[in-house]
């Protein structure tokens, strides 16, 4: 009964997933699985955290994703605080670094960051000796995104190895494919994009995934589709003609899935643009878990919080055996 | 006592199950009725668990509902032992307000499982009544805590080990005491 223990196989931060082992990624799945009851509880509340204080540093708006970071450090019993860039001295022009080293001084354990800026993550992990997760930076990663959709689609489908997945619409902004790639291929998923030429960004293929630039193709291909929100703040420069052309050539209609050869699962991170990239009967279809991705969410985001704070997964009875 | 590095067995097959129909009669005679739930910690209380129930429910005549609890998330010392093992499932079938509950697990050694699982269950409600029944009492307590059905109780040193086997998890139903080759 003396199994060797796994060495931790997250270090201080999470800021993506790419270099990330099979394994690893594979791990975090499979401590979120625990974590999905606690949410079903009358009182949704573990101590695990309790007397940690966390910092949810969000320099770009987000709902669903601070929300369900919120709540996945409640429910493990952490004290949170909420900081937007807006409202704080962020607007007054302190830089990150400054704004990180006097949280420190205020003595916390974790910060979730989301910012504009590509590394920025990376950047803030290098500096303080708080545990980073990184919830989304400019058009790098967003690795609990990919997770949850992991989770998810491992859910539905039962395994991740072998399946295909094609990513739908704005590759070359989004953090979210990026992460995704990274995930599916370590998983050992076939991954493809699919969008037009001016939203693939140049060299893809090095990251290993196929491209389609007709989404009949893509639908004809796989078992699963992501959906990526069209990110119509990003789009002030033509990348696309109108809204209504990308509906018309790219959307995911029930006409256009009707055609599969198979029942594809239809992802999406939200917000969703209803009538843009996706349409309603789509969003609200038989085929459609959304809504079981954004309850992953907290399950994904409590096993990460766990395991940076000193948890471990693939361990065995040790540790009760000690003090049973 | 033993020597460094030996496993000695404390009860095997026969012994383990003469030892579980006898804690399943203690239950019985607690008054079974449609209040008795069994909640076994998570893995290898929740497998003795498992057969007490069906034990007791052989004796009842009906169904006893079973639980398991995992306590990781409830340890005490989350932050000085460093890597966590992986945790199980807990699973609560209903509602344990007004219950009789009977927490299960296979050792008592300090009393901080028990102590973890008496919080954890206070989570899920008030039940009318709680109580400890272990396979094995091997002594070293460091809280207020007894056991109310005990298997079998024996005297043993800081350095050794009590180790229930299961079949499920480890092939054999059986109980084992294990000294650490380490603790000369």
């Amino acid at each position: 009964m003396n199994q060797p223990r796994p060495e931790v196989a997250l270090g201080k931060d999470l800021v993506g997933l790419e270099g990330l082992s099979r394994e690893t990624i594979t791990g975090i799945l499979d401590t979120a699985e625990p974590f999905k009851e606690i949410s079903e509880r009358a009182i949704k509340k573990v101590p695990v955290l309790r007397g940690k204080t966390i910092v949810n540093l969000f320099f770009e708006p987000s709902t669903r994703t601070r929300i369900s970071f919120e709540f996945a450090e409640k429910r493990l019993g952490a004290d949170t605080v909420n900081i937007s860039s807006s409202g704080s001295s962020v607007m007054k022009g302190e830089t990150l670094v400054d704004t990180a080293r006097n949280l420190e001084a205020m003595r916390i354990d974790m910060v979730v960051i989301r910012h504009a800026s590509s590394g920025a993550a990376r950047f803030l992990a290098d500096r303080i000796p708080s545990n980073v997760i990184n919830g989304g930076d400019g058009q790098h990663e967003h690795p609990t995104q990919a997770l949850l959709d992991m989770l998810t689609l491992r859910d539905r489908l039962g395994r991740i190895e072998g399946l295909k997945v094609c990513i739908v619409g704005d590759i070359v902004h989004s953090r979210v494919a990026r992460s995704n790639i990274f995930g599916l291929r370590a998983l050992g998923a076939e991954v493809a994009v699919c969008g037009p030429r001016s939203l693939i960004p140049y060299g893809i293929e090095e990251l290993g995934v196929e491209t389609f630039y007709h989404i009949e193709d893509a639908i004809e291909w796989a078992d699963a589709l992501n959906i990526l929100r069209l990110q119509l703040e990003r789009m002030q420069t033509g990348f696309i003609p109108s809204l209504r052309e990308y509906n018309r050539v790219f959307g995911v209609t029930r006409a256009r899935l009707e055609k599969a050869p198979r029942d594809t699962v239809i992802l999406h991170p939200g917000p969703m643009n209803r009538g843009v990239e996706i349409d309603s009967a789509v969003a609200d279809g038989p085929q459609s878990v959304i809504l079981p991705q954004v309850t992953n969410g907290v399950a994904v985001r409590m096993a990460v919080l766990y395991l940076l704070a000193g948890g471990v997964f693939g361990g065995a009875e040790a540790a009760k055996q000690e003090s049973a | 006592m033993s020597i460094p590095g030996t496993t000695t067995l404390l009860l095997d097959e026969p012994g383990v199950e003469r030892t579980l129909v006898r804690l399943a009669g203690e239950i019985l005679n607690g008054g079974v009725s449609s209040d008795l739930m069994l909640v076994g910690i998570h893995r290898r209380g929740a497998e003795l668990a498992t057969r007490l129930a069906d034990l007791i429910s052989e004796g009842a005549g009906s169904e006893i509902p079973t639980g398991s609890l995992d306590i990781t998330l409830y340890r005490d010392d989350f932050d000085q032992i460093g890597p966590r093992p992986v945790i199980g499932q807990t699973e609560i079938p209903g509602n344990i307000t007004g219950l009789r509950v009977v927490v299960v697990d296979d050792v008592l050694y300090t009393g901080r499982t028990v102590r973890a699982a008496l919080n954890e269950l206070a989570d899920f409600g008030r039940p009318r009544r709680i109580e400890l029944c272990v396979l094995v009492d091997r002594g070293g307590r460091e809280l207020p805590i007894q056991a109310d059905h005990v298997g079998v109780a024996v005297e043993v040193a800081d350095g050794e080990r009590v180790e229930v086997r299961v079949p499920e998890l480890d092939g054999e139903l059986s109980v084992m005491l294990v000294t650490s080759a380490e603790n000369e």
